[in-house]
């Protein structure tokens, strides 16, 4: 049904990020509207969660121009719960960048643009239509550019130039991809694609565009041979940049893949094989990644390529049981994802380091300091591992008769590296009592 | 670059091309034109006046930061895109006053959306252009 107000969670951040701007001297009125705006972004979020839920697909047409001309947006479950999770992540990336940001970094609009941040994000969950999409993705990496840099430190400066360098070629690579399937088709409504897509006879061309595609929502997200820009750049930032990154910014490129591959290409033999493989190689190569480093924000870094995996994997077997699992599997990502970087903001800040050769006893420091918040934060980080293995589960189930050998083999190595990583990470890094100074 | 003859054309040429970019403001709706190519004229103008008569003295003209420009113009362009909303119609539908205004013709909701983007575009160019030649 119509509902002109699903461009509500979109509106909302921009305008809070406007509000913002005329603050831009005043950091502590800034630090106020930006929570306040993130609490009624959540409010507005959770509605339409709550209509969507209730009464099924909500569209609109920017504009008032109809379908397939006009810029639809498509709020249906999946888009209004990724809406509700960036939300929930904004804020609390809000809420913990008032207390960690440094007054220098909110003073060159910090906070402003993570609003903006937001309402790309927000957009591109929404939009049902190609070109927008695009739109919405260029948006989201200008925001991160800026947060990426914002603050000048030379590690950062070094980090952002692989992201930058990586994300504006697949940038690039997406927007070509639009251009032959316009040239194909004829529109860029999604929806009227699905339709015009399947009737087109140059199929080999089709599959042309499918890879390209592939390889620019590739890179963003992280898979297998693209993914070295991440472990990078992203633990350069201040650690509230890095939760939002870390939390949505590769999601959204999974996010992309799934409307296109479910919508728009649907994944024949050779592309099934193709995502396979990527996705087998993707989680051995974080899981491997992550064992070998020290540095905690690293790890999880690596962490999210081997996670990226898991959920192209379910892509790959494109089984309505294998797609359930990776939604499932998305949802459980990036609320874990956000909290592990903003646990090793809070780890940074009472001991002053992030390698884990030197963390222990952690558990005890926390406790002591503030008990509640120290509790709630580990059991997020750790207990992570096994909420997620439920949907990690159901897509392993259907994996196994067709990869068994080879993507198979990997998986299993992967949800091993990811439990290894986690206990390496948590569990002796931070929950040993006794070999801990404290 | 302060000679004698682009000095006294800058003062005469501020006032036209501020004029010229109102102008292709109001014409964009329909033709060529429009608020973001009108806002790079008026921001034309204004650099102009600086290259002849020196930064400070163009920011006595303006009598505040470029960049303030920017969120009153953002501004301007939701509350234009976003009107439509209260009357329950979809986000950026045009709006139009029922009769024509004298000389401009036709207003509409998009009317003040270019507008906003014609302040934006302003504000962003002349905070850009001086803050470089300010640290040349």
């Amino acid at each position: 049904m119509t509902n002109p107000y699903i461009v509500l969670p979109v509106l909302f951040q921009l305008l809070t990020a406007v509000i913002l701007l005329f603050f831009w001297a005043k950091v502590n009125t800034q630090r106020l509207i930006s929570i306040i705006g993130s609490l009624i972004s959540m409010g507005i979020a959770i509605h339409l969660f709550y209509q969507v839920y209730g009464q099924g697909i909500q569209t609109m047409q920017a504009g008032s121009w109809a379908a397939p001309f006009g810029i639809t947006f498509v709020a249906d479950l999946l888009s209004a719960t990724m809406v509700l999770l960036t939300t929930l992540s904004g804020l609390a990336v809000a809420v913990f960048s008032t207390g960690s940001i440094r007054n220098a970094r909110l003073k060159f609009g910090f906070l402003p643009i993570l609003h903006f941040l937001l309402m790309g994000l927000n957009g591109a969950f929404l939009t049902g239509d190609i070109f927008n999409l695009y739109v919405w993705f260029e948006i989201i990496i200008i925001a991160s550019f800026v947060l990426i840099t914002i603050g000048g430190e030379k590690a950062q400066i070094e980090g952002s130039i692989k992201y930058v360098t990586m994300n504006l070629l697949a940038s690039a690579i997406f927007l070509t991809a639009i251009a032959i399937l316009y040239g194909l088709a004829g529109s860029l409504n999604m929806a009227d694609l699905s339709g015009q897509v399947a009737a087109i006879e140059n199929r080999n061309l089709v599959h042309v565009t499918a890879i390209l595609f592939l390889v620019g929502f590739g890179i963003k997200s992280a898979v297998f041979p693209l993914y070295f820009w991440l472990p990078a750049s992203y633990h350069t930032p201040p650690p509230a940049i890095s939760a939002i990154f870390g939390g949505l910014l590769t999601k959204v490129g999974v996010y992309a893949m799934l409307r296109i591959f479910t919508l728009i290409f649907i994944p024949d033999d050779f592309l099934s094989d193709l995502l396979s493989v990527m996705a087998g190689l993707t989680i051995l190569s974080g899981g491997l990644g992550a064992l070998l480093q020290s540095n905690m924000r690293k790890i999880f870094s690596y962490l999210i390529i081997c996670h990226i995996g898991f959920l192209i994997a379910g892509l790959a077997m494109y089984t309505e049981l294998a797609l359930s699992g990776t939604l499932f599997y998305l949802v459980h990502d990036i609320v874990v994802k956000t909290n592990l970087f903003l646990l090793a903001g809070i780890i940074f800040k009472l001991t002053g380091t992030l390698n884990i050769q030197k963390l222990g006893g952690m558990y005890k420091k926390i406790s002591q300091a503030q008990p509640a918040h120290g509790h709630t934060a580990l059991f997020l980080g750790g207990d992570s591992s096994s909420f997620g293995l439920l949907g990690e589960g159901r897509i392993d189930s259907r994996w196994l008769p067709k990869w068994f050998l080879c993507a198979g083999g990997h998986d299993r190595a992967g949800e091993l590296f990811d439990s290894l990583c986690y206990r390496k990470g948590l569990v002796r890094g931070l929950l040993e009592r006794s070999r801990g100074p404290a | 670059m302060k000679t004698l003859i682009f000095k006294t054309a800058s003062g005469y040429l501020l006032p036209l091309l501020v004029l010229f970019s109102v102008f292709i403001l109001l014409r964009g709706h329909y033709l060529p034109g429009g608020g973001f190519v009108g806002g790079l004229i008026a921001s034309i103008a204004f650099v102009i006046h600086s290259f002849a008569n020196g930064l400070e003295e163009t920011k006595h003209l303006i009598k505040m930061h470029p960049g303030f420009l920017m969120p009153v113009g953002l501004l301007l362009a939701i509350l234009a895109g976003a009107s439509p909303l209260f009357i329950g119609e979809t986000f950026m539908t045009g709006l139009w006053f029922e009769n024509p205004v004298p000389v401009i013709g036709m207003v509409g909701s998009a009317l003040f959306f270019d507008l906003g983007v014609y302040l934006v575009v302003i504000g962003v160019t002349l905070t850009i252009i001086f803050t470089i030649s300010e640290t040349l």
